[in-house]
């Protein structure tokens, strides 16, 4: 059977569609697990220490040993439980954390499916995280579970707004909620080109917030193992407690994708002659996302953990005010001849 | 003829209705706001059927990211009273219902004023259609004072919400972080020179 024949076949756009989710998705699971091994790493070495060095050469095979303990795990459900959301929540929360990379462009054109409303997508579906874990907390009967189910709401409220402000900035300049042509509208001039210049607040902005929205210190109240033991997965065991975890690794590097594609130019490279034009743009693409996901790392190993109120006042009264005055100058700016600098 | 998208409109529609149904009669709060999301969402995915991709993805942004996170922090603290909530509920079926007659009407009409009973495909959209674009193009050119004058009462509503809601109590020890931001070493330490004593 020639590829014409299979094409015209009734359940093509079935069998096309599937074969791109697993391209995207399995080195997307991969990736979570070698993230594992490269945080105890990292943090390893920030803090002398070798980090996991036992299983394969150097540690390499740590993940490995890691998902084989998990999955052969038992799987506790506590008495006073509600059995059936206790198991739907860690579902809830896996779901949308890779329901996401549905719109995520790794060239041009290349997504799963080519919304002309991606950024829009992105910002719904990633908002829909923080259900599985209050279904987790308040499913779980426990009321460390509980707390960290209250927190992590209040959290993701106050955070997404500023969030949502920060993508209104990009989609200002860029005119468009599409993905794609938000990083063709950064191509031209190499790394100066890109938004994280002009819109260098957003930029720091939306970065810290997606460190705020994925629970990751130094915002990770919502387990924060000193007080709250591990909040809202303080229940949980075996492959239940592991999609939790996927969950969070896979949002940590949609948002550093996401930072690299709305800020930092996706594909393009950071100048434009060669070599840097000889290396394809999906590997910028991907060395822009390690490059953030370092940062996650590094972030996590270098500050102590937001006291609660803390967390609340930076979200509410300096991230919001201060993206509601550069939507204004991004506006003025676009009216006036300064929009040379934009575009 | 059933192709594809009336499939999944009428998959989408029973689930919808069976989960605004769910809302009303579950006993548990949780399940009924979990089972509002749900209707949020089918909803959202019969205006992504239609080509309304903007109020689609809206309406997951806002009601079910925001509103509904809220909502469900609010009935999860609440220590509701299932008898008392319930009480009410016969007599007050008849005023919803007839409520939901009406809606049922109006939709119906629609359909009846259509000529010969039968609504018009809507007409295929152009390659570069931009739904957000069309419907802000609209919003701020020919519709821009009812808008404006929505966002002013929404405004509006939020400071009175605040303004209702705000106590302030002389003598609590709350911090101020401005205060604290303000500090400097000469405030908290004081350092004496204290000189060793002969005796």
């Amino acid at each position: 059977m020639n590829i014409q024949t299979l094409q015209d076949h009734f359940w093509w756009p079935v069998l096309w569609s599937v074969l791109k989710i697993l391209v995207v998705v399995v080195p997307l699971l991969l990736a979570v697990a070698y993230l594992t091994l490269a945080e105890r790493k990292v943090i390893g070495y920030i803090q002398v220490r070798l980090g996991p060095n036992r299983v394969g050469i150097k540690g390499s095979l740590q993940p490995i040993a890691d998902a084989i303990k998990l999955l052969f795990k038992e799987i506790i459900i506590p008495s006073s439980a509600n059995r059936f959301l206790f198991l739907a929540a860690p579902v809830l929360a896996f779901v949308p954390a890779m329901l996401v990379w549905a719109a995520i462009p790794f060239g041009p054109g290349m997504a799963i499916s080519n919304m002309n409303a991606g950024l829009l997508y992105v910002l719904a579906i990633a908002g829909l995280g923080v259900y599985g874990i209050i279904v987790a907390g308040w499913a779980s009967n426990s009321k460390y579970a509980f707390l960290g189910a209250m927190r992590a709401a209040a959290q993701l409220v106050a955070y997404e707004i500023a969030m949502g402000f920060a993508l209104v900035g990009v989609l200002m300049v860029a005119q468009t909620l599409d993905l794609s042509k938000i990083v063709e509208a950064q191509a031209g001039g190499g790394f100066w080109s890109w938004y994280w210049l002009p819109l260098f607040p957003f930029f720091l902005i939306y970065f810290i917030s997606g460190v705020a929205e994925t629970n990751r210190a130094p915002f990770d109240v919502a387990e924060g193992e000193s007080e709250i033991v591990a909040g809202f997965h303080v229940e949980y065991s075996g492959m239940a407690f592991a999609l939790f975890f996927l969950a969070e690794y896979a949002n940590m590097i949609f948002v550093s994708i996401l930072t690299a594609i709305l800020f930092l130019g996706g594909w393009y490279p950071p100048i434009n002659l060669p070599p840097f034009t000889w290396v394809p743009g999906t590997a910028w693409l991907i060395a822009k996302t390690a490059f953030l996901l370092f940062v996650f790392l590094w972030i996590r190993a270098t500050f102590p953990r937001y006291r609660y109120d803390q967390i609340m006042r930076l979200g509410w009264k300096v991230f919001i005010p201060v993206t509601i005055a550069w939507i204004v100058v991004i506006g003025i700016a676009l009216e006036t001849p300064l929009r040379v600098l934009l575009r | 003829m059933l192709n594809i998208t009336s499939i999944l409109f009428y998959a989408f529609s029973i689930v919808l209705l069976g989960a605004a149904t769910m809302v009303v009669i579950a006993r548990n709060p949780v399940y009924a706001t979990l089972y509002l999301v749900l209707a949020f969402f089918s909803a959202a995915a019969i205006f992504l059927l239609l080509g309304a991709e903007f109020l689609g993805l809206i309406l997951i942004l806002v009601y079910v990211g925001a509103v509904m996170v809220l909502f469900l922090f609010v009935v999860m603290m609440l220590d509701i009273n299932l008898a008392r909530l319930k009480e009410g509920f016969l007599s007050y079926l008849p005023l919803g219902l007839a409520i939901a007659a009406l809606g049922v009407l109006e939709l119906a009409m629609v359909y009846w004023t259509a000529p010969m009973g039968h609504i018009p495909a809507p007409a295929p959209f152009p390659g570069n259609y931009d739904n957000t674009r069309a419907l802000g193009y609209v919003l701020y050119t020919q519709y821009l004072y009812p808008f404006e004058i929505a966002a002013a009462i929404l405004l509006v509503a939020i400071i009175a919400a605040i303004a209702l809601t705000l106590r302030r109590r002389s003598g609590t020890k709350s911090q101020r972080t401005e205060e604290q931001l303000r500090v400097q070493a000469k405030d908290r330490v004081h350092l004496v020179d204290l000189r060793a004593n002969k005796h």
